[in-house]
């Protein structure tokens, strides 16, 4: 297990401001809801070094990635994996030169990579798209060979933002389970953000709601629903039918 | 409002259907190949292709530096811009007479450039390919920074959570994301570069087979031998259509993209 993570992150910009502890133990997932404005995506960008700290302090598994005044590590240099709500594959790039993309990165030759990718994609049922361009696989497929993508470089911590959200509603059930399979081997930790409580209950170990920058309430999606700390909380957390609560 | 329009089309076109109305067809070939010609034309499309090269090199990277110019001053991106600009509404002519004041043997940076090693580039090829690339430039640049502010920045976030650095990041995706406006870019400096007149002429002359490009030629050789100005024209009339057809293909290549 690898990706414990410390997450004290405070983002400011202009009149908002991000006070969140998103902190985890080695191999868990965490589910992020809040609504729109919430601070989800700026704490996905200040944990993949998109964005800098302006207090706090990010740390992987005790190597310092951010503390404003004591460094800051590039994402590129980062051991985070981000998977965008558009899985932004790159569209001149085949299916395949698209996975290779972080282990070219990373120093490995061309062919090597490439075998590797055909690997990955393989082993995630995706062998059929290698040689497809991005325009010619459908959006369940693009976000799964985003994830992919992101898994070869073994990263420590995982980012998901929005994951299903782009999918159509009758689509998302059989993604979610693709996902929840490849988070269950996943032996780093991860944080995924989402509108839909669906996704929470099927995918993470833990929810935490933000809302203006703060965590209004943190802990099992169960007793969250149970004890709601917050009408928000239960706003954002009622019911857990696939279609209820998508944010649509 | 039909009878203006219809005048302004026979302006537009009239000197064209004039030029391959009145063209020599029939000794097209043996005109081209001529002493009059030839050389200039060897001499053209070599320094117009060299400068389109040198536009691309010194070019990208000022587009890659004005698109991520955001966050300066507004004062120094409009003055930036400006300066890109500048040779475009120049008239050429004044562009080459600073050009001689800039390179000259006694100028601002012909002067040490002399002293340090001794090279003079006023009247040389040299100075034909520099003038060329002053007029090229701005159409190269304001092509690439609008395909370069046109690439989705998610495609740079993602590139660098897969580890890509910043110079990786632009090399490997966003440059070929902004290809077709490269490719509009190159064509576009290369059709002035060919077309190139006033600045050349003053800058760099006109000593055939060194810095007498085809406009150069034509112009010299219309008093004495209207066929092969004539010929010549045809060869870029024929140029610059060539350069109307590859954009229109860029551009809908670009927008399918």
């Amino acid at each position: 297990m690898t990706g414990a993570l410390e997450a004290r992150l405070g983002v400011r910009r202009g009149a908002f401001e991000l006070d969140a502890d998103l902190s985890l133990a080695p191999g868990t997932v965490l589910a992020v809801v809040g609504r729109n404005g919430a601070g989800k995506s700026t704490a996905l960008a200040a944990l993949a070094g998109v964005t800098g700290l302006t207090s706090g302090r990010v740390a992987v598994d005790g190597v310092t990635l951010d503390e404003p005044g004591r460094g800051f590590v590039p994402p590129e240099r980062r051991p985070v994996g981000l998977v965008l709500q558009q899985p932004a594959l790159f569209p001149h790039l085949s299916v395949l030169d698209n996975v290779a993309f972080g282990l070219r990165t990373a120093g490995i030759p061309r062919a090597d990579a490439r075998e590797q990718a055909r690997e990955a994609l393989a082993d995630h049922g995706l062998g059929d798209f290698a040689d497809r361009r991005p325009a010619q696989v459908s959006g369940g497929q693009a976000a799964r060979i985003a994830l992919v993508r992101a898994l070869v470089r073994r990263p420590a911590l995982l980012l998901l933002d929005e994951p299903l959200a782009a999918i159509d509603a009758e689509l998302r059930p059989a993604l979610r389970a693709s996902i929840r399979g490849v988070l269950d081997s996943f032996p780093g930790s991860a944080i995924v953000v989402t509108h839909d409580a669906a996704d929470a209950e099927a995918l993470a170990d833990e929810v935490v709601v933000l809302d203006a920058g703060r965590v209004l309430q943190r802990g099992p999606l169960a007793a969250l629903q149970a004890d709601p700390a917050d009408p928000v909380v239960s706003l954002l957390l009622a019911g857990t039918a696939p279609s209820a609560g998508s944010g649509a | 409002m039909i009878a203006p329009a219809v005048v302004a089309g026979v302006l537009l076109a009239g000197p064209l259907v004039a030029l391959l109305v009145r063209a020599p067809w029939d000794r097209l070939g043996a005109l081209l190949a001529g002493p009059a010609v030839l050389p200039a034309l060897g001499l053209s499309f070599g320094t117009a292709l060299a400068s389109t090269v040198l536009c691309i090199v010194l070019g990208v990277p000022l587009a890659a530096v004005l698109a991520g110019s955001d966050g300066w001053p507004r004062v120094v991106t409009r003055v930036a811009r400006a300066v890109v600009a500048t040779p475009l509404v120049l008239p050429p002519v004044v562009g080459g007479i600073a050009l001689l004041l800039l390179l000259s043997r006694t100028g601002l940076l012909g002067r040490p450039l002399f002293a340090a090693f001794g090279i003079t580039i006023p009247f040389t090829t040299a100075a034909v390919v520099v003038a060329q690339t002053f007029v090229g430039l701005p159409f190269l640049v304001l092509s690439v920074e609008g395909a370069l502010r046109g690439v989705d920045a998610r495609f740079a976030v993602a590139a660098a959570t897969l580890g890509a650095s910043p110079w990786a990041t632009f090399v490997r995706v966003t440059l070929p994301l902004a290809a077709p406006g490269l490719a509009a870019g190159a064509v576009l400096s290369f059709a002035r570069a060919l077309g190139e007149f006033g600045a050349t002429i003053t800058f760099a002359g006109s000593l055939p087979g060194v810095t007498e490009t085809l406009p150069v030629a034509a112009y010299i050789a219309l008093t004495n031998d209207p066929g092969s100005a004539i010929a010549i024209a045809v060869v870029l009339v024929v140029v610059a259509l060539a350069v109307l057809l590859a954009l229109r293909e860029r551009w809908l290549t670009g927008l399918r993209a």
